[in-house]
């Protein structure tokens, strides 16, 4: 704890300052197994930078009250934090207004909300929903959930052996019976990245609404929903260097007005009598209870924060460390990499011939080294590539060239072991 | 490194590289899956039981090197074994998976199992080790479900 009297240092300069980046980050400056961390894990969860959580320590400490409802000072002061959040998010994310942007719990939550709501109201019977074949669990089983209650059917778009989305065969699929297309912006255990304005224009041409689960991608690249033009957007707040148990579903006003509520409860209603209830405006009529207040305004600092070091910044810098990572791995004998599409987010999913993921991993966690083994929950991408699991490394800004050596290095003495 | 050569044991890599009573069983009269769903673990475990002896066991499936070469090491301690001996080395060996890094290990009554003493260091490992376990005793008490370790 005693990192938090310190003070942050300032955002980082024009040129991406790598060590000074890793100085931000406490955890990165733990030591695993007596090695330094090298951590790879970033499509699991990120690390977070100081002014993350010195806010969510400055809220806790000197401004905790509840929100939109209090007329007292630190209510007020709460309320404010709370909402500039949103403000600054929508910012981020280039969508219309605030009221666009509901705070839910993360993406699961967000694609929950839309099929309960929006599903249950516009979906029926007969009606179809297509999803792709690298959909996260998250992304398949709310609609799956929704198809069988409604006797609507699901669709799903295959990929190519590189772990591309088959744009031809996404074509085919659409008819007028297309209700919803609900796809992913990058994959989580492939690291393909997907065509979303082109995806969203074409279901449009059939009125077909489109939600693109944002959760690989926020952290990654530049993402203008009024650009893409999708009708809803999820992502995680864990993922983009935030806290946890916060995250933002971004859907168009006119949709989200027509919607029903989700939860109801307080802060969702204007007024209540046994009679009738009458629902409140946007945001709020999806925001019913007291929120993760703290996870909420400590977004902005994580926004911030990546804001200072810039998106673009951060993408030519990621897309430089992967396929530097690329090159390395590609010369491990044995080695597989699944999921090769010619655009990627910092992801790289591999099999070795001569271990079983999880020995990679514990092997790798020796010398503390931190992947994900297993199948992601992505358990159709590991179907369709045939293997039982991957082994995962995932970057983020912070990651180095040096810490890619150590995994290579870590998997030539994986494959040793096994030899 | 040590702990990592305590896990990765010679024995535990060579019935991995070459796992015994691997295959299906001809004269097999029970049949039991297993799964660990966390890590993708899957086998099956045969079994030929003759009255209360266990005549002839085998396993197929994939998984990693803990789980394959615990299945390998178990299919040969089990045969010729009593239910009643079978259920004894389940209940011992389970203890020890399960028991504190530091716990004693009966190297004696455990026989070459105790070389598993190391997924203790490793607690998302245990599953990996006892999962053909479960399998086996499933097997024996004719549950009919698929095993998940979850």
């Amino acid at each position: 704890m005693s990192t938090l009297v310190e003070q942050p240092s300032a955002p980082p300069a024009k040129r991406l300052d790598v060590e000074r980046i890793r100085r931000d980050f406490p955890t990165l400056q733990e030591r695993i197994r007596d090695k330094p961390l090298v951590y790879l894990d970033n499509a699991a969860t990120t690390q977070k930078p100081l002014t993350v959580i010195y806010a969510l320590q400055r809220y806790y400490a000197a401004e905790n009250a509840n929100i939109h409802r209090g007329v007292h000072f630190l209510s007020q002061q709460a309320t404010f934090a709370y909402e500039r959040s949103r403000a600054r998010i929508r910012q981020f994310i280039n969508a219309e207004e605030n009221p666009e942007l509901i705070f839910v719990r993360g993406t699961t939550e967000g694609i929950n909300l839309v099929a309960q709501t929006f599903g249950r109201q516009q979906i029926g019977t007969g009606d179809e929903i297509i999803v792709s074949y690298m959909e996260h669990h998250s992304n398949i089983v709310p609609w799956q959930m929704l198809c069988e209650e409604k006797g609507a059917k699901l669709q799903v778009v295959p990929i190519d052996d590189s772990g591309q989305f088959l744009f031809d065969e996404y074509e085919k699929l659409l008819s007028e019976r297309t209700k919803l297309v609900a796809v992913t912006h990058a994959s989580n255990a492939l690291g393909s990245i997907n065509p979303v304005k082109e995806i969203t224009a074409l279901a449009h041409r059939w009125g077909a609404k489109v939600l693109v689960d944002g959760a690989q991608a926020v952290p990654h690249l530049s993402v203008d929903v009024g650009d893409m033009d999708c009708d809803f957007y999820a992502f995680s707040g864990h993922k983009l260097f935030g806290p946890t148990g916060v995250g933002i579903l971004y859907g168009k006003r006119e949709l989200l007005e027509e919607m029903p509520p989700y939860h109801g409860g307080g802060e969702m209603i204007r007024s209540v009598t046994f009679e009738k209830t009458t629902y409140n405006d946007l945001p709020n009529k999806f925001e019913a209870g007291t929120p993760n207040i703290a996870g909420g305004i400590a977004m902005e600092a994580a926004v911030d924060y990546v804001n200072a070091i810039g998106r673009e910044r951060i993408a030519a810098y990621e897309t430089d460390l992967l396929d530097y990572g690329t090159e390395l791995l590609s010369q491990i004998d044995g080695l597989n990499l699944i999921g090769t599409a010619r655009e990627k987010v910092g992801v790289l999913s591999f099999t070795l011939d001569a271990a079983h993921p999880h020995d990679i991993g514990t092997i790798l966690d020796t010398e503390g080294i931190a992947i994900r083994t297993g199948h992601h929950c992505a358990q159709p991408v590991m179907q369709r590539f045939g293997v039982p699991a991957t082994a995962r490394a995932s970057l983020a800004f912070y990651n180095t060239r040096e810490e890619i050596d150590a995994l290579a290095a870590a998997l030539r003495k994986v494959i040793e072991v096994f030899s | 490194m040590s702990e990592l050569r305590e896990l990765y044991q010679q024995i535990i890599l060579d019935h991995n590289k070459n796992p015994r009573n691997f295959g299906p069983l001809a004269d097999a009269n029970r049949h039991q899956e297993g799964y660990n769903p966390l890590c993708g673990d899957h086998l099956h475990v045969h079994l030929q039981l003759e009255g209360d002896v266990i005549q002839g066991i085998s396993f197929e499936g994939s998984g990693c090197a803990i789980s394959k070469a615990s299945a390998s090491l178990m299919t040969s301690a089990l045969k010729g074994k009593s239910v009643a001996e079978a259920e004894e080395l389940f209940t011992r060996f389970h203890e020890m998976a399960t028991s504190e890094a530091d716990a004693p290990v009966d190297r004696e009554k455990l026989g070459k199992m105790a070389v598993f003493a190391g997924v203790r260091e490793f607690p998302m490992r245990v599953k990996c080790a006892t999962l053909a376990w479960h399998t086996a005793k499933a097997a024996l008490d004719e549950s009919g479900d698929a095993v998940s370790t979850e």
